[in-house]
């Protein structure tokens, strides 16, 4: 279990708020979990209006987990995802203007407008197009892990996913493979207590998905997902496990999502007091406090103001973006050009 | 809780029918099953609380309880597998999957164990189990929520597959189903479920093992199924307009197929068009053609076409997914080539 405590050890004022992390990291990492927290809220609010088509998984609340994992990685790291892939994406470096085009369709988007807001995803930094098939990560990444110690590199991949998925046999499967040939893996699942309207404890009698570690012989660690200071902690000690070829390692980030499943869902399956108990662990006004023992209010205001105008600015990219042409429906079903009729 | 019953009116021919969704129709039909039979029961993920992912089973848990309604771990392959087994000894219960896509995680359940027990056991044991699940494309969902497999489905012996495309249908082929001792999928397009329509509130069962004929003309035949009914006869109204007679097949049910109505038909118009949101290669549209040709083959005017699905994944951009599925306009050319050709 990772010492949530000792994160908090450091001397307010030092500039320090981790041995890892100074006042500067800290509020890098400010920035790109309230670029994400209104990157989701602002998205919802087109979608709403109508001007973003399909569904939406958004993930305010889990920004901590996405942000403090991915700043564990190096850039030449790779990461799986999900349905929920906005986080990961923007958190992984996804170009901003490339994830919005994309939400909005548009031919400038990461996978022009062919996959959407489930199918996020870029290599030039380290993102397989998010799979929704839900524990659709957890067998692929085994792949990547493979090849990178087969390519003997000291890459390390990163599978996202949720609770729910830990009740899929892919779960399963994924941990065991990687586990027994010491993959550079990290498992990183998000538990943030329902598989859309489903609570954990009604489809696991064990509540730590953690502990489903020992099974396979691998450590699982439990950390607080709504603080991301303690996420980035304990994604260094995994990461840096995983590198030594120590791996895989099980990281459970105790998280919640603030809003509902996806499109139109109402919550009913959760109680106010619930919800209210969450937004209080707030990751990111917990990080605002912390910083703000060393950093001028100003300096956070700036950064907000900073991030809105980064967004603006995307979503006129995303809108101002032309469309595929509709012929582009039918090309990259191969990577080559298949001649003759029978590809259509 | 809704019921397809708040708008009762009386029809000039004295049949009372209720405004009502084909969502509703399907969660009439479940409604009844689970009154009309103890040993039935829901199992899915969502499908207590939540009212399942397309809100078909919405308000069923409040009426059977925990028991009947069951909410399931995200599990398809242990779920469908549970299903066989509860099947295989007596009980009668509903699957849902959420979508076709994700049935593939359970596949080897459903080809491996549900479709080969009776064979395999010499006619020993049966699989009454119906699964149900969403299929299709036209809502954005992209490539891993959008495919059309109720062909693939069709190609593998001890399954039957039916895909309801009209309110009667959805309202009349489950309880049929749980009645069959094999194991049946129920394929819904999602477009289907807000379709609005007017059902006699005396509905009830309906057979599963022929086509109908959903519209009479003398010039081509137009055979589909499932979610491009309704594009189907709109193009044949528009043809109409055009002096083309267009008789249009839903086929109702890919496995078994009604060979004798495609044939006899086509006999008759001389001139087939299928139109398959599936995928062309190796689809039932090719297998609907192989049939004509096998049937029908002499009396034919013209070659058999087909309008299918693009053979991509399904995009995610509205007129990149259009361009993707069947249209309206994409069968009407197909139906104007067919009749302009004279063989
Ligand atoms: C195999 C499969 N089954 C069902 C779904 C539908 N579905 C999408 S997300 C989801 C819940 C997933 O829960 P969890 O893994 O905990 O992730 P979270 O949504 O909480 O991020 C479900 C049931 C799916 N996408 N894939």
């Amino acid at each position: 279990m990772s010492d949530v405590a000792r994160a908090g050890s450091i001397e307010p004022g030092s500039g320090q708020l981790t041995a890892d992390v100074d006042a500067t990291h800290g509020l890098d990492l400010y920035r790109r979990m309230q670029l994400i927290r209104r990157f989701e809220e602002r998205v919802y609010l087109h979608y709403l209006q109508g001007e973003l088509p399909g569904t939406l998984h958004q993930s305010q609340g889990q920004e901590a987990v996405a942000v403090g994992i991915c700043d564990a990685l190096r850039p030449t790291d790779w990461i799986t995802s999900t349905h929920r892939p906005h986080g990961h994406a923007l958190a992984k470096g996804v170009d901003l203007r490339a994830a919005m085009a994309e939400l909005y369709g548009k031919a400038t988007g990461c996978c022009g407008g062919k996959g959407g807001s489930m199918h996020l995803g870029d290599p030039s930094v380290g993102m397989l197009p998010a799979i929704a098939i839900v524990g659709g990560g957890n067998t692929v990444v085994t792949g990547l892990g493979l090849a990178f110690k087969l390519m003997r590199t000291d890459q390390v991949a990163v599978c996202f996913f949720g609770e729910g998925a830990s009740n899929e046999g892919a779960f399963h499967e994924g941990l065991n493979f990687a586990a027994v040939q010491h993959l550079p893996i990290v498992f990183a699942c998000e538990n943030n207590l329902y598989g859309a309207s489903t609570p954990f404890h009604q489809v696991s009698l064990v509540p730590d998905v953690a502990t489903r570690a020992v099974a396979y012989g691998v450590r699982g660690e439990i950390v607080d997902g709504m603080d991301v200071l303690a996420v980035r902690e304990a994604a260094g000690r995994a990461v840096a496990e995983a590198r030594a070829g120590a791996g895989p390692v099980l990281l459970e980030c105790k998280t919640y999502r603030f809003a509902g499943h996806s499109r139109g869902d109402v919550k009913g399956y959760r109680s106010r007091e619930e919800e209210v108990l969450w937004k209080e662990r707030d990751p990111i006004v917990r990080l605002r406090a912390r910083l703000a023992a060393t950093l001028d209010a100003g300096v956070l205001d700036d950064m907000d103001a900073q991030v809105e105008a980064a967004l603006d600015d995307a979503i006129e990219f995303a809108r101002q973006s032309p469309l595929p042409r509709a012929e582009d429906a039918l090309t990259d079903a191969y990577a080559t050009v298949i001649s003759g009729g029978s590809a259509s | 809780m809704e019921t397809p019953v708040s708008t009762a009116v009386s029809t000039p021919d004295a049949r009372v029918t209720v405004r009502c969704t084909y969502r509703e129709a399907m969660r009439a039909a479940i409604r009844e099953a689970m009154h009309r039979d103890p040993r039935v029961f829901l199992m899915g993920e969502d499908v207590g609380r939540y009212g399942g992912s397309f809100a078909v089973s919405m308000g069923l848990l409040a009426e059977f309880g925990p028991e009947r309604i069951r909410d399931t771990p995200l599990s398809e392959s242990a779920f469908v597998g549970a299903g066989i087994g509860a099947a295989l000894v007596g009980m009668r219960p509903i699957v849902e999957i959420m979508t076709v896509n994700f049935s593939l995680l359970a596949l080897d359940q459903i080809l491996n164990n549900a479709a080969t027990l009776s064979h395999m056991s010499g006619g020993q044991f049966s699989v009454p189990l119906v699964i149900r699940m969403t299929t299709g494309a036209g809502r954005q969902l992209a490539a891993q929520h959008s495919h059309s497999l109720e062909g693939w489905y069709a190609h593998i012996p001890g399954l039957k597959v039916l895909t309801p495309a009209t309110l009667e249908d959805a309202r009349g082929m489950l309880w049929t189903a749980l009645e069959d001792p094999d194991p049946v999928l129920i394929f819904e397009n999602g477009v289907l479920y807000n379709m609005e329509g007017d059902l006699p509130d005396d509905a009830g069962p309906v057979e599963i093992s022929h086509a109908a004929v959903r519209r009479h003309g003398d010039d081509l035949t137009l055979i589909t199924y499932g979610g491009t009914l309704p594009k189907t006869l709109e193009a044949a109204e528009r043809l109409a307009k055009e002096d083309i007679d267009c008789e249009v097949i839903d086929l109702r049910t890919l496995r078994p197929l009604d060979t004798d109505a495609i044939v006899t038909s086509v006999s008759r118009t001389t001139r087939a068009v299928v139109v398959d949101e599936g995928w062309r290669s190796g689809s039932i549209s090719a297998e609907v053609s192989a049939r004509i040709v096998e049937g029908a083959f002499y009396r034919l005017d013209s070659p058999v076409l087909r309008v299918c699905t693009a053979e991509v994944p399904i995009p995610y951009a509205k007129h990149l997914e259009d361009a993707a599925l069947p249209q309206v306009e994409t069968i009407m050319a197909a139906v104007r080539q067919s009749v302009a050709s004279d063989g």
